[in-house]
């Protein structure tokens, strides 16, 4: 009896105590989901509260105080600068989240202020960064925002005529004979492999080759063998690899073991699998002035080039980067959060290990596409 | 003591009376026969009885008269295999084995030919597999000719004949040179089964740009991409274009659209582009702005 008694105490004690350190220390998403960060904790008349507002109101999509707190609203509509946000077309930026966001002053004077804001859009294929440096000018007592509107450039309404390059497939049905012939399931290849250890782990990159004149759609798994040949761990390339290969495309392939280390692995049992799909040779995606920047900070800049009539909603960036004897060293991915529109270019960049950086010397980077209403 | 003796034996043989008269005699049929033939069976005795002739996914019952000849029609046993024929009169029970094989005659062939798609000028590239079946569904195990003939638009007609083994026959042909649609038939007796084998063009062989401006830009484009027996890679195979300049790199993965793949890329004075598809390697140009 008197344990339980003694339980009820600590447990009633332990609620107390963490319901007073939440109220006087929350943690920011908290704050943010509350929606009284400023309020609470910061006095509004300070540029950094300004913008602290300002991106609250915008986390809670609460545009209409978000775009009547800009000073310069005047210059674009509320419309404008919502689309300035979300986007104008269906993209991962359109069903993004404010995750969290980070304010940091840049230059004070008593009349105007550069404040840079810092906000973390959670996705369904991970987080992305958007930063503004922000203008934010005193107007009495108070301070407000002057929002560098970034209008999406729209396509002029238009007719673009497209050779619609398209395979289809249709399989034996389930009341043919056992011995009735199949269409062939496309033949793909490894032409490049690569294991590493790395943070913990083995990473196995390489490249595949469709070698076949259809389309398929690839996988790779790779099972990790010990010396008595017993499989240590079994994983496959998740999205780390251009899933939809048109004849004679090389994808890389990024598979990644925790826990595991080189030193226990014997062999590696690979095995691409590849179907034959229904899919598309379009859109074409170009990818121009790719730059390779070094480190500190190190990626492989460039933008997206959407050489075909049609929306592209979501795009994947994948790169191969080589170093000087031509061996692969490692494989990136980057999702780019806005749509492309025809002939329109939009930047991406793709992050690099400061290690891996500065062996690279060569790189190859390939973009896969999604568009609503379509195949690949 | 001796009047319960009589008694008793006397019980025997009255109840042994029945069974004397319907007993049948053996029951006469052959040792095998051919599936989906007809079928009698000669039984002795006298009086009714039920005939039935038990197989592999097969059960026939008859009412039958002893002493009668039973006829099965042609059709009736048609599954190869072992069969039991038990002859019930009264009491007493009759068996005999017999095998019911398959007929001589193919009637249908299982025809496995891999692969339905492969390249051109593949030597024993394509095989073929043949299972022999009679009339109704039955492996002929009896060695059987079957002649495999692949022929197309393309190349000349390869043909073999090979004997089945166990009901299996097999057997591989040389991809043609040219690119196409091969007919791949099997044939045995009377019965046949045709695939359609695709040829399709090997790796790429010669890949060629040329390159001329276009306002700011330039179009790159190929000259028609082939293989190296002169076939046509097909539309949709993608080809890589290159640019780079002064550190900065510019790529495109195009798909050939009527044999060709074109693009535009920045126009950079100096810029090295190079082309290729797959693990081929294309020729490399030098771009210099025109004066």
């Amino acid at each position: 009896m008197s344990n339980g008694r003694l339980l009820a105490i600590v447990i009633t004690v332990a609620t107390v105590a963490l319901i007073v350190v939440g109220t006087l220390r929350p943690i920011p998403s908290a704050i943010d989901m509350a929606g009284s960060r400023t309020n609470l904790l910061r006095p509004p008349s300070s540029p950094q509260a300004a913008v602290e507002i300002l991106a609250a109101e915008i986390g809670r999509r609460a545009w209409e105080r978000a775009y009547s707190s800009l000073v310069n609203k005047s210059e674009f509509t509320e419309l404008e600068f919502v689309r300035d946000l979300t986007g104008t077309y269906p993209s991962l930026r359109m069903y993004a989240t404010l995750d969290s966001f980070d304010v940091r002053p840049l230059h004070s004077s008593s009349e105007e202020a550069q404040v840079q804001l810092k906000m973390r859009w959670s996705s369904v294929v991970g987080v992305f960064l958007d930063t503004r440096n922000l203008r934010v000018l005193r107007t009495g007592n108070c301070w407000e925002v002057m929002w560098p509107i970034v209008k999406e450039p729209r396509v002029p309404p238009q007719v673009i005529p497209v050779t619609y390059l398209r395979w289809d497939v249709i399989h034996r049905g389930p009341e043919d004979d056992w011995g009735s012939q199949d269409v062939e399931a496309p033949h793909v290849r490894i032409v490049d492999m690569h294991p590493v250890d790395r943070s913990g782990g083995v990473v196995i990159m390489g490249e595949l080759l469709n070698e076949d004149v259809v389309p398929a759609y690839v996988t790779v798994k790779a099972t990790l063998l010990a010396k008595n040949g017993s499989a240590i761990a079994t994983e496959d390339t998740f999205d780390k690899i251009a899933h939809i290969l048109l004849p004679k495309q090389v994808t890389p392939f990024l598979i990644a073991f925790q826990n595991v280390e080189l030193s226990q692995v014997d062999n590696i049992h690979m095995e691409p699998t590849a179907s034959l799909v229904a899919a598309s040779a379009d859109p074409v995606i170009g990818i121009e002035d790719q730059h390779l920047n070094p480190v500190p900070g190190a990626s492989l800049s460039g933008k997206l080039v959407n050489h075909s009539g049609q929306v592209v909603n979501v795009a994947h960036v994948l790169g191969t980067f080589y170093d000087k004897n031509g061996q692969l060293v490692w494989v990136a991915d980057q999702y780019v959060d806005r749509a492309l529109l025809p002939q329109t270019p939009v930047p991406f960049v793709m992050s690099l290990p400061a290690d891996i950086a500065r062996s690279v010397n060569a790189q190859r980077a390939i973009a896969t596409t999604f568009g609503s209403g379509r195949f690949q | 003591m001796k009047s319960r003796l009589t008694f008793l034996l006397g019980g025997l043989a009255l109840a042994a009376m029945p069974l004397a008269l319907a007993q049948p005699g053996g029951l006469r049929l052959p040792k095998t026969l051919e599936a989906g033939s007809a079928l009698s069976i000669q039984s002795s005795g006298r009086g009714p009885a039920v005939l039935y002739i038990v197989g592999h996914g097969q059960v026939l019952k008859r009412k039958v008269q002893l002493g009668e000849t039973t006829l099965f029609s042609p059709g009736d046993l048609h599954s190869a295999g072992r069969y039991l024929a038990v002859l019930v009169g009264g009491p007493s029970t009759e068996k005999s084995e017999f095998d019911v094989t398959a007929a001589h005659h193919p009637g249908a062939l299982s025809f496995l030919a891999k692969p339905s798609r492969l390249p051109v000028d593949l030597h024993d590239g394509i095989s073929g597999v043949v299972y022999v079946f009679d009339a109704f569904q039955n492996l002929i195990l009896a060695t059987t000719p079957v002649s495999f003939q692949l022929s197309g638009a393309a190349g000349a007609m390869q043909t073999r004949t090979v004997l089945t083994h166990n009901g299996v026959a097999w057997t591989k042909m040389n991809s043609a040179a040219k690119e196409g649609t091969a007919q791949f038939v099997a044939r045995a007796g009377d019965a046949m089964n045709t695939r359609v084998i695709q040829q399709v063009p090997g790796n790429p062989c010669r890949l060629r740009m040329s390159a001329r401006p276009s306002g700011e830009r330039l179009t790159l484009e190929t000259e028609p991409v082939c293989d190296c027996r002169g076939n046509s890679m097909p539309d949709g195979t993608i080809v890589s274009f290159t640019e780079t300049y002064d550190g900065s790199e510019s790529t495109v993965d195009v798909p050939l659209k009527g044999g060709v793949a074109r693009t535009d890329m920045p126009a950079y004075s100096g810029a090295r582009i190079s082309v290729a598809t797959g693990v081929f390697i294309g020729n490399e140009i030098r771009w210099r702005k025109q004066r």
